[in-house]
């Protein structure tokens, strides 16, 4: 089945469905990784988002039960250049067409997904719809046009988990983190389990007091979606918290963290995707390279507070990767120290997080 | 941290000759590594033996020392030139080893030097297997079950412990050298006893066989402040038990989720931060069991490799550049990326397309060996390609392997195509199960016979990924073939983005290429070229570094500069090589000398000329008419230079002529003139010159009636074929049909050439240059070993060392006489014979030949360079070369074979060339030169002991003398009976060792005992007895230097007689040309 790249700019692909049908909308990104596409496409990130792969063969090993960020696919899209529909992995349970066709969600192929990426490196992330309905380019981008952007809207309450559960931990927890859910990609709680906490996750919403209620010994500030402007309910909770329990920020953690210490936020022109970045750890000088998934960044400039210092920057371009206070217990990164899909350089921030709940509590 | 100032002088060593497993690739990133600290202000000392590598060309390094890589010359060279530090890794195991060798010396620490990169200690915990072992341990990563043998006994029990199938391998060898796969104690005994005999220090490791798990490679580069990144991931498209430099790989790894791979790239950070490798990159090779995941580790290289030159090129990260800045204090974050510019070297590559490299074998050269392949490396190229399918790729990669075929099958070139009949099921199962260079086409077959996967599967071990990506390809070609001409667009288009040739679609259709060209240009069907990046697309690019695919968007960028293209030699080959590649690098360098955009086109990821900061632009494709006329077509350059990539681009040069490509240069007409025997005789006879009396035949009647009237022995031989390819001498009917019939299958369709054979004469070879007017000599080459012996296995030496002054000017005269007639424009090579003072020319070839780089570093002049210039149109006077150099030092030249790598062949030369590299001696007299060529060969000359004399009949009363030489320097003489009486009459004392089956102990007991110290032993070609072949295997497998030609002894025994008088000294190429350099300093100020 023919179906239609088209974004809002007028620029258009052709390609083929291998997965799903219809039509959907989303700003349209490209992802740099050459493995990891299961999770990615359950990344609860991409969440508003058409994926782009710029890897070509996608398909190769499959699609198995473990390799999970969330309980569902959360692209809007998927495209790649080439659909390779025999896998072959010891762990593949399924092919991915099948996977995405019954999570309802459109894949196409034969895009030259160079050339797409080229454009939004030059012309910047943007809205764009694919459709296999729709085969008329005009129409097209005048829906694309009209869809609904990311800038200003608050997609943290799409995927946020509407109740508390509990991660448990095998035998005794050293400690009890509570997580708030602004669309966590399972391998955080994962690491954390790792290393004998307790975890509790709560919905993005979760007022500072009920969330004091847990007792925790420390909280992480998850990944997500989109703008974290709109997402003012987190901001105003995390400004309640800082200071009295400790506090991790990975990714819109991070940007919801700036906010809360006074800063401001903005939009990069498109955005850091993939699993290759190399990020410069100021305090140590060493470089790690890391998985990365945001189209927005903090204006470090913007916060006022001359505690906050910068601890990573990104050596690509130069922007801000991680921050720390110096007096509060609370340190964030722009990218994902949880990698998945990506290299585990930056395993050590957990670690540094249980430091920090054991500085905190007095514990040694 | 910045580069480190308290070292000034850093000495590299290279990896000498072209062997099998060390190839152009360790040039390539000599010469990246040596660009790199020149750039940064460091004093380079350079030694290597290799004469045909860009690294040796004077501009490279500072101090180039073209000398044996023995630990004795680089101790001299050390003394000399006092170095600060010694970079050991960017010599491949040579290099390594030797810098093992001299460290343990003391010979470092007496001068003061340090070595960078990676320590001794650090070498050895990574090359010795029982450290390693070890170390893999610490960081809780599984190995194989293994254990070390000194000796065959412990061998022996340690297969108890092991279990079978065992891997064999010796510790300390190139390319797995002796390791081979033994399957019960039979198989131990001789591989064990081949494998401590093969290791330098005299031990194996056995090791539980891990065949049929899938191999994976990750390149890794490590700085100083520890930070690590992975270059890229490679796997290997044969699962283990085939050694890698013979496995199809692919990058990036194509069937690991992101969970596997991060483990396998957490261990490869382990493994290199475990050994210790400071600065630089390193190789390390995983296996995984495809049932499980179960992952161990194979191996580690703390040094760049073949695969990382492979992985360079498929990821346009520089390894070697990048390791050289490493090395000497830089951190990769402190390092730009040169393609990107704005980002750093502190990242991983990501790529957006699919590469795959296939080896290229040369056993149609040595018929006595199986085509088998096995954990010891046996191909001698390789070409990489890229696209952004697997399908394409692969493809593509078949069709650059330039062995006639065109794609995965499907164009009616493969041996069962061209007979009519299909292979039946056991000759495909047969082909299967035992790894063989034609696996890949047996796959096709065995589906097109209607195997499944899954047994394809069971019976090669190839993942099911790859099988069903070539089922796909077999799909589209049978829809080809059902739909019939003219295709449907869209089908026509899907064949392109497949990776189908025109080629294929012609066979397919049954229609010509030009046909299929034409129709898919007339549908708007082209390919378009994307960019080697780095990064797939997410930064800006600078580097024009090009594939095509079939794709929407076009990124390539024509500038409206003049142009020129130079068209490589792709994967190397036996008798087409690193010299043309050479050869082709100096072009480009001469094109931006005169201000022209160079345009580099080829295929082999080990070379100089594919590094994407050679030439202006790079497109890396195949070199077929249909890849090269479409990148003509896009380019639209003013010239394409087709003399200086061997035969590779001559094989095209009539079809580009004929698309109205411009050929610069001497014309294609004059190329095919010197190639068609009729024309070529009548030329001769027009300038008087004669040539053995000849005639050509095209079937096996006509090659016996026209042996009849010349009269045996003659020397047969296909047309239009480089390196004597199926060339041989015939003495009698018989092997006259034989040989005609074997030259019919290496040249279809071209007449087979028949010379009388001039035995006993002395061959020449000379590099002329012309620029349409004057011509001038670039050297004169006389043979050591006689005519009749092919050119490039032969040694040689310039000045020549035996001939008159009044032969020397009258082959001056022809020469010019020829190439005026040829109206040659750029390089000419040219092979006379001179028997009894007589000339005959053998040869002339209107481009440049495997000598020119060897005659460029024994004379100082830059032939190709020149060469280049003038067909730009320039005059050889405005060059200022207008003499000819007369070098004040004598340089020889002298061949490399790789018989150490096919137990079963004799060592024998003859007409068909078997050597795949070359080393250089360059000194004051012959002896010296010829002495050094020796030494870097690898043949130990001996001062003293006992020699073996066996030699033919006719050669019986030749030989005196040097056997005199030789007793009279001191050495005892062993001879079998016949040989024994004739030095008896001829009153030189000597002692009858028994051949073989006349009762023991025989020659090869006093071999193996150590009592035989240097062999003489000529046999007649192909009548010599099992008996001499089974010495000669004895011969070389416990390296005893020897020689099959009485010219060779004779030239060995005055090597021995300097080593005797005096030691041998070093120099640099720059002081040796420092006399010389008038004429190269009038060359540069013009350009």
């Amino acid at each position: 089945m023919k179906a239609l790249l088209v974004l809002e700019d007028g620029t258009f692909f052709e390609g083929r469905v291998f997965a799903g049908e219809g039509e959907v909308f989303g700003e349209v990104v490209f992802n740099t990784s050459m493995t990891g596409y299961q999770e990615i496409l359950t990344d609860p990130s991409y969440h508003g988002q058409i994926v782009a792969m710029t890897y070509p063969l996608i398909g190769n090993y499959g699609i198995n039960p473990e390799d999970v960020e969330s309980g569902k696919v959360q692209v809007e899209g998927f495209i790649v250049r080439e659909y390779e529909p025999v896998p072959s992995n010891w762990r593949s349970r399924t092919a991915l067409a099948d996977y995405l066709t019954g999570e309802g969600i459109l894949g196409i192929e034969g895009v030259d997904t160079r050339a797409l990426t080229r454009h939004l490196r030059l012309a910047g992330a943007m809205k764009g719809i694919i459709s296999t309905e729709d085969l008329e380019p005009r129409s097209l981008v005048s829906k694309a046009k009209a869809a609904p952007g990311l800038v200003g809207r608050d997609l943290v309450k799409d995927v946020t988990g509407r109740k508390v559960y509990e991660w448990p931990v095998a035998g005794e927890a050293c400690f009890h983190v509570v997580a708030f859910d602004f669309g966590i990609k399972f391998n955080i709680l994962r690491c954390l389990v790792e290393r004998g906490c307790r975890v509790t996750v709560v919905p993005a919403w979760t007022s500072a007091g009920d969330v004091k209620a847990l007792k925790p010994d420390g909280i992480i500030l998850s990944n997500g979606p989109g703008d974290p402007e709109p997402v003012t309910y987190a901001v105003e909770t995390i400004r309640k918290l800082i200071g009295r329990v400790p506090l991790f920020g990975i990714c819109l953690g991070q940007q919801l963290l700036g906010l809360a210490l006074g800063g401001k936020t903005y939009k990069l022109k498109f955005g850091h995707r993939g699993a290759n970045h190399p990020v410069k750890n100021l305090r140590t000088g060493r470089v790690e390279i890391t998985t990365q998934n945001h189209g927005f960044c903090v204006d470090v400039d913007s916060i006022r507070d001359s505690d906050v210092e910068i601890t990573h920057v990104n050596l690509n371009d130069q922007t801000l990767e991680g921050i720390r206070h110096r007096s509060l217990p609370l340190f964030s990164v722009q990218y994902h120290p949880e990698a998945s899909a990506g290299p585990h350089d930056a395993n050590y921030l957990f670690d540094d997080f249980i430091e920090m709940m054991k500085k905190a509590n007095g514990k040694s | 941290m910045p580069k480190r100032t308290d070292i000034k002088k850093i000495m590299i060593i290279g990896s000498g000759p072209i062997i099998i497993s060390q190839a152009c690739e360790f040039d390539y990133s000599g010469t990246q590594a040596c660009k790199a600290l020149k750039e940064e202000g460091y004093e380079v000392v350079l030694v290597n033996s290799n004469p045909a590598t860009i690294m040796t060309d004077p501009e490279t390094a500072d101090h180039t020392y073209i000398e044996p890589i023995t630990p004795e010359f680089v101790a001299k060279i050390i003394e000399r030139e006092r170095p600060d530090a010694l970079l050991p890794t960017l010599g491949g195991q040579t290099g390594l080893n030797t810098a093992v060798q001299i460290a343990e010396m003391g010979v470092l620490e007496k001068y003061g030097v340090e070595m960078i990169g990676a320590s001794i200690e650090v070498i050895k915990k990574a090359e010795d297997r029982d450290l390693f072992r070890k170390a893999m341990k610490r960081i809780g990563l599984r190995v194989p079950k293994s254990g070390i043998a000194r000796d065959m006994d412990r061998a022996r029990s340690m297969s108890e412990e092991i279990g079978f199938p065992i891997i064999v391998r010796p510790s300390f060898t190139l390319g797995g050298t002796g390791s081979g796969v033994a399957y019960n104690r039979e198989d131990l005994e001789g591989l064990a006893a081949w494998g401590l005999d093969a290791s330098l220090i005299h031990e194996v490791m056995l090791e539980e066989s891990v065949i049929g798990w899938k191999e994976f490679e990750l390149e890794v580069m490590r700085d100083r402040m520890d930070n690590v990144v992975i270059i890229c991931s490679i796997e290997n498209l044969d699962p283990m038990g085939i050694h890698t430099g013979d496995s199809v790989t692919v990058a990036p790894a194509q069937t690991l989720t992101d969970k596997e791979y991060q483990i396998m790239r957490d261990a490869a950070i382990a493994v290199i931060r475990e050994i210790g490798v400071e600065t630089g990159g390193s190789n390390i090779q995983f296996a995984v069991n495809p049932v499980n995941g179960e992952m161990v580790v194979i191996e580690m290289n703390p040094r760049v490799s073949r695969s990382s030159a492979l992985a360079s090129k498929a990821t346009g990260f520089p390894i070697a550049k990048i390791a050289a800045k490493l090395a000497v204090g830089y951190t990769l974050d402190e390092l730009p990326n040169d393609i990107t510019k704005e980002t750093v070297a502190s990242f991983e590559p990501t790529i957006d397309y699919c590469v795959v490299k296939i080896p290229r074998w040369t056993f149609e050269k040595f018929p006595a060996t199986e085509d088998a392949l096995t954990t010891s490396m046996k191909s001698v190229g390789e070409t990489m390609a890229i696209g952004r399918t697997f399908k394409e790729a692969l493809q593509k990669g078949l069709r650059s392997l330039e062995i006639g075929r065109f794609g995965f099958g499907a164009d009616g070139r493969g041996r069962f195509e061209q007979g009519g009949t299909p292979p039946g099921m056991e000759e495909i199962r047969k082909r299967l199960i035992t790894p063989n260079s034609q696996r890949l086409f047996y796959l096709r077959y065995a589906f097109k016979a209607g195997m499944d996967v899954a047994t394809v599967h069971d019976l090669t071990g190839i993942d099911s990924w790859f099988l069903h990506q070539m089922i796909q390809i077999i799909r589209t070609e049978e829809e080809i073939r059902e739909a019939g001409h003219p295709l449907p667009e869209d089908l026509l288009r899907r064949a392109k983005v497949t990776g189908f040739s025109d080629m294929q679609l012609s066979y397919l259709l049954k229609i010509s290429d030009d046909d299929i060209r034409a129709a898919r240009k007339s549908l708007g069907i082209e390919p378009v070229y994307k960019l080697v990046d780095t990064c797939a697309a997410e930064f800006e690019a600078y580097t024009p570094y090009y594939y095509s695919t079939y794709e929407k968007e076009n990124e390539i960028r024509v500038s409206g500069r003049k142009k020129v293209m130079i068209l490589g030699g792709g994967p190397n080959r036996i008798g087409q090589g690193i010299e043309f590649d050479y050869c082709c690098v100096q072009a480009s360098f001469a094109l931006r000398e005169e201000g022209f955009e160079s345009i580099m086109v080829n295929s082999n990821p080990e070379t100089v000329s594919t590094d994407y900061d050679t030439s202006d632009k790079l497109y890396f494709e195949p070199l077929t008419k249909e890849d090269v006329l479409n990148i003509v077509e896009a380019e639209k350059p003013m010239g394409v230079i087709v003399q200086f990539g061997g035969q590779t681009p001559l094989n095209l040069a009539a079809a580009l002529d004929k698309a109205g490509v411009p050929i610069i240069g001497t014309s294609p007409g004059s190329i095919a003139l010197a190639e068609d025997r009729d024309l070529f005789r009548t030329l001769l006879k027009k300038l008087g010159l004669v040539q053995p009396e000849n005639g050509t035949a095209l079937g096996v009647e006509e090659a016996a009636r026209v042996a009849e009237h010349i009269g045996y022995p003659v020397v047969v031989r296909p047309s239009y074929v480089l390196g004597g390819r199926a060339m041989q001498i015939a003495y009698d009917r018989p092997s006259l049909e034989a040989f005609t019939r074997q030259a019919m299958l290496a040249s279809p369709d071209h007449p087979i050439l028949i010379d009388k054979f001039l035995e006993d004469a002395i061959e020449i070879d000379v590099d002329a240059l012309s620029d349409g007017d004057a011509t001038i000599i670039g050297g004169i080459m006389e043979h050591i070993e006689e005519a009749g012996i092919h050119s490039g296995d032969s040694a040689c030496v310039l000045p020549p060392h035996t001939l008159s002054v009044n032969i020397i000017e009258q082959i001056k005269r022809h020469t010019r006489a020829l190439a005026r007639e040829l109206h040659v424009v750029g390089l000419i090579n040219i092979q006379y014979a001179v028997k009894d003072e007589k000339i005959y020319v053998l040869e002339v070839n209107p481009r440049a030949s495997r000598t020119v780089p060897f005659v460029s570093k024994a004379t100082g002049v830059p032939l190709a360079k020149l060469a280049t210039k003038v067909m730009l149109g320039r005059r050889l006077k405005d060059l200022g070369f207008t003499r000819e150099a007369e070098p004040q030092h004598v340089s020889v030249k002298e061949a490399v074979f790789p018989f150490d790598r096919f137990p079963n062949v004799d060592i024998l030369l003859g007409p068909e060339m078997k050597s795949t590299g070359e080393v250089m001696g360059i000194d004051e007299d012959f002896g010296s030169a010829f002495a050094k060529s020796q030494l870097a060969a690898n043949q130990k000359l001996p001062i003293e002991g006992a020699v073996f004399v066996s030699v033919k009949d006719a050669d019986k009363d030749k030989v005196l003398p040097v056997v005199r030489k030789l007793h009279g320097m001191g050495f005892r003489i062993l001879a079998t009976r016949g040989t024994s009486h004739h030095l008896e009459r001829a009153s030189i004392p000597n002692q009858v060792v028994k051949k073989i089956a006349e009762g023991r102990p025989d020659a090869i007991d006093h071999i193996k005992n150590g009592a035989i110290q240097m062999v003489i032993n000529t046999a007649s070609g192909r009548r010599s007895s099992e008996g001499s072949g089974q010495i000669r295997r004895t011969v070389l497998r416990y390296g005893i230097p020897y020689s099959t030609t009485l010219a060779g002894a004779w030239a060995m025994a005055s090597a021995i007689e300097t080593l005797k008088k005096e030691g041998l000294s070093v120099r640099s190429l720059q002081e040796y040309h420092h006399a010389g350099s008038k004429i190269q300093e009038t060359v540069k100020c013009e350009a």
